[in-house]
């Protein structure tokens, strides 16, 4: 064990723990409002931080990996990174990281942004070659390999990596079937609208979907994947599986150090855990949600910033920002989604624009409020909503269904 | 190579360098300036790279396409010189060029 102490004059030390968006992110920011004590960042991986989302898009089309800066901006604005090394556990009272070096490493803001890992099945035949998950760089490079040298692939979750997967696949030819456990695709994450919508979309682009679907297991041939076996005793032949169900929060560290977890590390509005000492954002954390009760979990890159600015902030003392509405995006064949707000189970919908064109917006709102808006093809629509959720504009649901009525004539004043 | 003027929200006045090809949002992250946020990373997406652009400067990049124009409509702050700085991509023909960061 090596005690690495840093020169700490210039002001205070934040160890940062993950080089994703959030983390990533984060170092610059810091720099950016003024931040002049150290910066040192823990990667698992041994790239500098990249553009997650082109991975179940563009990335397994072919182009080439997109880096979140170059790494000159790194050495320019003096943040340390510490790739291929883990930080395997935090000691609260000293104040220290210890790495999988053994070294220990000070701090005075220590911040969690450790991600989340693809849930797996534990099914009969999950270890065999050519069952995939998706989530960093050399997951999409086996991925983009699989789709373009096997046969079908089989992706079992109809979320939106699986999707958006099964969108570039489709494209490049490969024969695709997505297994569904829900009554619906996307069951989780959108409306039954929504659902239905992408569920024509993607079978009329020839990708087989199946709902209500039971996984019994995988059967293999010479250690490699050769079928998924249903519970009703029906096998799909395939080369290759794709599990897309989820993801879990990487807790494990914060655990360990009693900061409370509950599935996600639990953080306030402006990233801090239950240790004044530590934040946390991300995909790993817990969060509160404006416009909802309690806390949630938001995996998606505008909340992974927006938490970024809230620990910058707090790390500086500076004012924080005001919350945002929570939105992401998703690319599906010729279809920009953008959605933002929370869709609830008690909200009417309205549907603006035509879905067969691909252009079109679910508004979904209650007492003439918007709590949600799931927009295709249509930036206004998803600028406008985002912008009336935020301020409770209220809204004239029948204007909002005449695609001809312009958004602003939808506001009652 | 082309040099752009970046007025950030406290009035500071930076100027950079950016090379022929990359947009104006590129340049501004590059060099960490603050209020360009860039959350998509350049897909005409996210409308969180909203700048002014002066109006004598106009003339110096292509004209916005539908679906940025549909982005910067709706953005806080919209006015009629707003463009999206991913979608600015830096010319011979910009240098000199003055863009005001818009506040998020």
């Amino acid at each position: 064990m090596t005690d690495v102490t840093r020169d700490s004059s210039t002001g205070a030390r934040v160890v940062v723990v993950g080089a994703g968006h959030a983390g990533g992110t984060l170092a610059a920011l810091l720099r950016q409002t003024g931040f002049a004590g150290s910066i040192t960042v823990f990667g698992q991986e041994e790239h500098l931080p990249y553009h997650r989302p082109p991975l179940s898009k563009d990335f397994t089309d072919g182009q080439p990996v997109k880096w979140l800066r170059d790494p000159e901006f790194y050495t320019e604005q003096k943040i340390s990174f510490l790739l291929g090394q883990k930080v395997v556990s935090i000691d609260r009272a000293r104040k220290t990281v210890r790495s999988s070096l053994g070294e220990d490493h000070p701090y005075d803001h220590l911040v969690l942004a450790t991600g989340a890992t693809p849930r797996l099945l534990t099914l009969p035949g999950g270890d065999l070659r050519g069952v995939l998950t998706l989530r960093d760089l050399s997951d999409a490079q086996r991925l983009r390999s699989a789709i373009d040298t096997d046969g079908a692939l089989a992706i079992i979750g109809g979320g939106f990596v699986g999707l958006e997967v099964a969108s570039v696949a489709r494209n490049r030819g490969t024969e695709v079937i997505v297994l569904e456990r829900e009554a619906r695709i996307l069951a989780r994450v959108a409306s039954e609208q929504l659902s239905a919508i992408m569920t024509s979309l993607h079978r009329e682009r020839g990708t087989q979907i199946r709902t209500d679907v039971e996984i019994a297991g995988l059967r293999g041939h010479n250690g490699a994947v050769v079928a998924v076996l249903l519970a009703d005793g029906s096998e799909i032949a395939c080369s290759s599986v794709l599990l897309g169900v989820g993801a879990t929060p990487r807790e494990e560290l914060a655990l360990h150090a009693d900061i409370l977890c509950d599935q996600g590390i639990v953080v306030d509005d402006a990233a801090r855990t239950s240790d004044p000492a530590i934040l946390a954002i991300g995909d790993v954390t817990r969060r509160p949600v404006p416009g909802t009760e309690g806390h949630r979990r938001l995996e998606s890159i505008p909340s992974a910033v927006e938490q970024a600015q809230q620990a910058a902030s707090t790390i500086l003392g500076l004012p924080q920002i005001a919350p945002e509405v929570p939105w992401f995006w998703s690319d599906q064949f010729d279809l920009k989604l953008k959605i933002a707000g929370i869709v609830t189970p008690l909200s009417e919908t309205t549907l603006r624009g035509d879905p067969t064109t691909g252009r079109f917006a679910l508004f979904h709102h209650r007492d003439g409020v918007l709590s949600a808006v799931e927009s295709s093809n249509s930036p206004a629509e998803f600028m406008a909503g985002r912008k009336y959720i935020a301020h409770h504009t209220p809204i004239a649901p029948s204007r909002l269904a005449d695609a001809e009525t312009s958004l602003r004539d939808c506001v009652l004043v | 190579m082309p040099t752009i003027t970046y007025i950030l929200a406290d009035s500071t006045e930076r100027p950079l360098e950016v090379p022929t090809g990359q947009t104006v949002m590129e340049g501004s992250v590059r060099n960490n300036l603050p209020g360009i946020v860039a959350e998509c990373g350049g897909g005409c997406s996210c409308a969180t790279c909203h700048v002014y652009v002066d109006a004598a400067w106009a003339h110096a990049f292509t004209e916005a396409n539908d679906e940025e124009a549909a982005l910067v409509e709706f953005a806080d702050g919209a006015r009629a010189e707003s463009r999206l700085a991913c979608q600015l991509v830096v010319t011979e023909a910009a240098d000199g060029a003055r863009v005001t960061v818009a506040e998020n």
